[in-house]
């Protein structure tokens, strides 16, 4: 019996037209345009000038503060300035322009293709690498990594959890990550384990995978404490509360972290990007895109460097195919369409979906026919209806005391809903508006 | 069978009696005492309940009115001065004198002058749209249209404009409540002074933009040049964030800025057609 977890989740079909496709490494642009905010967090402060000379991995941004993250060059050349840009939607960010010139790496960075066994760094070292390195959760949340690495005194990380769930559709960049990488992911994955100070850690990768599942097993059987666990596919399992329940059983109380039930969870293209850190001492400034879609002639998993225009990367896919309809940065379930393909790839931006005309317009919007799909299909237990009628009516307050900040914007309910009812754009909106006046009160 | 209809009616008035004496004392151990000017009060405002005052409808407003030391602060705009008045002369007070307003939308940009450079398929309502990205068009300051306004007006006064994806403000129905004002997550509407015949100047664009991209973005967005402001013999206009504003109580309604303006962010309304300029004239004669 494959684990899975209890409550709620929803199976959109799976279409990982990309599944077989080996990473490609895209070649370095002309330009790039890197945002100095590309992780969750204060904005990290530019720290090199216009007309300053630099290389691939040298440090652009500075952190500010201890919830921010690093930001380096990825590639090298010259500033060209410092000005404000659009992001993925279209909100103005400041960012770094650079002409490239060559392709010349930081000296430190170990360019060898050889893979390093040896952890010679102590925990307090990793924990510090991994902040100079700007690493972040690559799963798609951008979460700094050394934070969720500093265990707070009075909790103890009992276990740690690798996320190679990859259940969102179309997107393929850990599945080919697993596959190719594997061994360095695993040495990661101890990394981690050390710095954390834990004896355990879970791989969870859905059944869909099965080469994944076994090749990762086999890598992981050479290693004290690592296991791998096949699950059930079913959306949302990489959600990390969801991945705890399916893989220990246990449950993370609503507004709380899973350290609080012990557990810390990492994605595997994380764990990959904290052994480039700790064992070659590379930055993170390039990672797996998956480029996906029905009717693109050329889909595939790139290895891209941050800042790369998303346009360079559609161009290496084939192009933009006559019918598109949609451009969606992240999978269709939870990414959002972008309005321009002017736009950096970032830290976070794990896939791209080009969806056909045909595919990509939503239904007519119909009244509630009070079915309750979406309460059934809920992962945490929300009733989505409510949440949807009390923010369109402005609310707040009671969204509010129906948890609406609980909801970690799966879309399951959308996904389900008979009536075509945009559920989850109501309730973003709710939770945005209760996020903004609890910052309030706690002014106050 | 007559004593028993005479036991009936006897008893049943007894009741009748007893409860009637109850409902007395307890209505006079109760009792809340209300001042009676309150109702007179509350006859006298529109009973719109609209909330344009910053009360939650008309009965707190006459509480208000009843309970205030003067009418400072407090307005129905709905009822306007007529009103007040009306207010004033029932309590014994004086109402000051409080210029009407009209709600302005302070954009312009239809198709033509601020192209789409997205489609946006979602539930129509403008803070959802605000809250996701930038918007449908390359200004991220403008109106999205999705009709939050429209949906918050009671008033009937304001109406979305398919052809240009603009509200449409009608003066005349317009009593400024505010409700707009509120409605918009952009806070695009402002509710100007009126004057007389309805005339009105205004810069209709909020971009904050620098000149560039605004320019880029619409065609008649204020790309704070500063030629209206020079050209402004009553110093009337101010920029502030790239963005120039007409303040309605210095105005002249000279309308030099409107000439001035090289993207005809300024809008001029209810004027009668302007007199050929003299050049024109030379160059007909000849």
């Amino acid at each position: 019996m494959l684990k899975t977890f209890p409550i709620g989740g929803v199976h959109p079909p799976e279409n990982k037209i990309t599944a077989d496709i080996p990473i490609e490494y895209l070649p370095v642009p002309e330009s790039v345009i890197i945002p100095v905010s590309q992780h969750i967090g204060s904005p990290a402060n530019p720290v090199v000038n216009k007309g300053d000379s630099i290389k691939a991995g040298q440090l652009i941004a500075a952190g500010k503060g201890f919830v921010s993250a690093n930001i380096h060059s990825s590639v090298s050349g010259k500033i060209n300035k410092i000005d404000i840009a659009p992001d993925s939607y279209g909100f103005k960010q400041t960012s770094i322009f650079i002409d490239v010139e060559g392709d010349e790496w930081v000296e430190t960075i170990n360019r060898s293709k050889e893979i390093e066994n040896d952890i010679k760094l102590s925990p307090e070292e990793i924990v510090k690498r991994c902040f100079e390195s700007g690493i972040v959760g690559l799963g798609g949340a951008t979460f700094p990594s050394h934070v969720k690495l500093t265990v707070p005194s009075g909790k103890k990380c009992e276990v740690l959890i690798i996320n190679g769930v990859e259940c969102e559709p179309f997107l393929t960049s850990d599945h080919r990550l697993m596959l190719e990488k594997g061994e360095e992911m695993i040495i990661g994955v101890s990394i981690l384990m050390k710095a954390l100070n834990v004896e355990k850690a879970l791989i969870g990768i859905e059944n869909n995978k099965p080469d994944a599942i076994s090749h990762i097993r086999k890598i992981a059987s050479a290693c004290k404490g690592i296991s791998v666990h096949a699950l059930k596919v079913k959306y949302p399992q990489g959600a990390e509360k969801q991945l705890i329940k399916a893989l220990t059983g246990r449950e993370v109380p609503s507004g709380r972290l899973p350290l609080d039930v012990g557990a810390v969870v990492h994605n595997v293209g994380t764990s990959f990007a904290v052994y480039e850190a700790v064992q070659k001492n590379k930055p993170l400034f390039e990672r797996v895109v998956t480029i996906t879609g029905k009717h693109l002639s050329k889909p595939g998993n790139y290895m891209v460097r941050t800042g790369t225009s998303l346009a360079k990367l559609i161009e290496a896919a084939g192009g933009l195919p006559e019918d598109t309809g949609k451009i969606i940065n992240g999978g269709p379930m939870m990414g959002k369409a972008v309005g321009n393909t002017n736009i950096p790839v970032v830290k976070g931006m794990s896939g791209v979906v080009i969806v056909p005309a045909g595919e990509s317009q939503r239904v007519e919007i119909k009244p509630c026919i009070r079915c309750a799909k979406c309460v059934s299909v809920c992962p945490i237990r929300l009733e989505p209806y409510l949440l949807m009628s009390v923010s369109e009516k402005g609310l707040f307050e009671r969204a509010e005391k129906e948890r609406i900040t609980d909801c970690m914007e799966c879309g399951s309910c959308s996904f389900t809903c008979p009536a075509g009812r945009p559920l989850l754009d109501y309730i973003r909106l709710g939770k945005t508006n209760v996020i903004k006046m609890a910052r309030q009160r706690n002014l106050k | 069978m007559s004593s028993t209809v005479l036991i009936t009616i006897i008893s049943l008035s007894l009741l009748a009696f007893i409860s009637a004496v109850i409902l007395y004392l307890v209505a006079q151990k109760f009792k809340v005492f209300e001042d009676p000017r309150i109702d007179e009060v509350q006859a006298a405002l529109p009973a719109a309940n609209c909330g344009g005052c910053g009360f939650a409808g008309c009965r707190n407003m006459a509480e208000a009115l009843v309970n205030a030391d003067s009418f400072e602060g407090l307005n129905c705009p709905v009822g306007g001065a007529a009103v007040m008045e009306e207010a004033a002369r029932l309590l014994g007070k004086v109402a000051p004198a409080v210029d009407p307003t009209v709600a302005v939308l302070l954009c312009n940009g239809t198709p033509e002058s601020r192209p789409h450079t997205s489609n946006y398929n979602g539930a129509s309502d403008c803070r959802i749209v605000h809250s996701l990205y930038s918007g449908d068009t390359d200004c991220s300051y403008g109106c999205l249209g999705n009709g939050d306004c429209e949906r918050a007006c009671t008033f009937d006064a304001l109406h979305m404009d398919i052809a240009t994806g603009l509200p449409v403000i009608k003066d005349e129905k317009c009593v400024s409540c505010g409700a707009c004002v509120k409605a918009c997550p952009r806070n695009l509407i402002e509710l100007r002074k009126k004057a007389k015949k309805d005339r009105k100047i205004y810069v209709a664009c909020s971009n904050c933009d620098k000149g560039g991209p605004a320019r880029r973005a619409c065609k008649v967005a204020c790309i704070a040049c500063n030629k209206c402001q020079k050209v402004c013999a009553f110093n009337a206009i101010t920029i502030e964030n790239n963005l120039a504003y007409i303040d309605a109580s210095k105005c002249t309604f000279c309308r030099k800025c409107v000439e001035e303006c090289p993207t005809n962010a300024i809008i001029e309304l209810n004027f009668p057609p302007r007199k050929p300029k003299v050049e024109a004239q030379v160059e007909v004669a000849n």
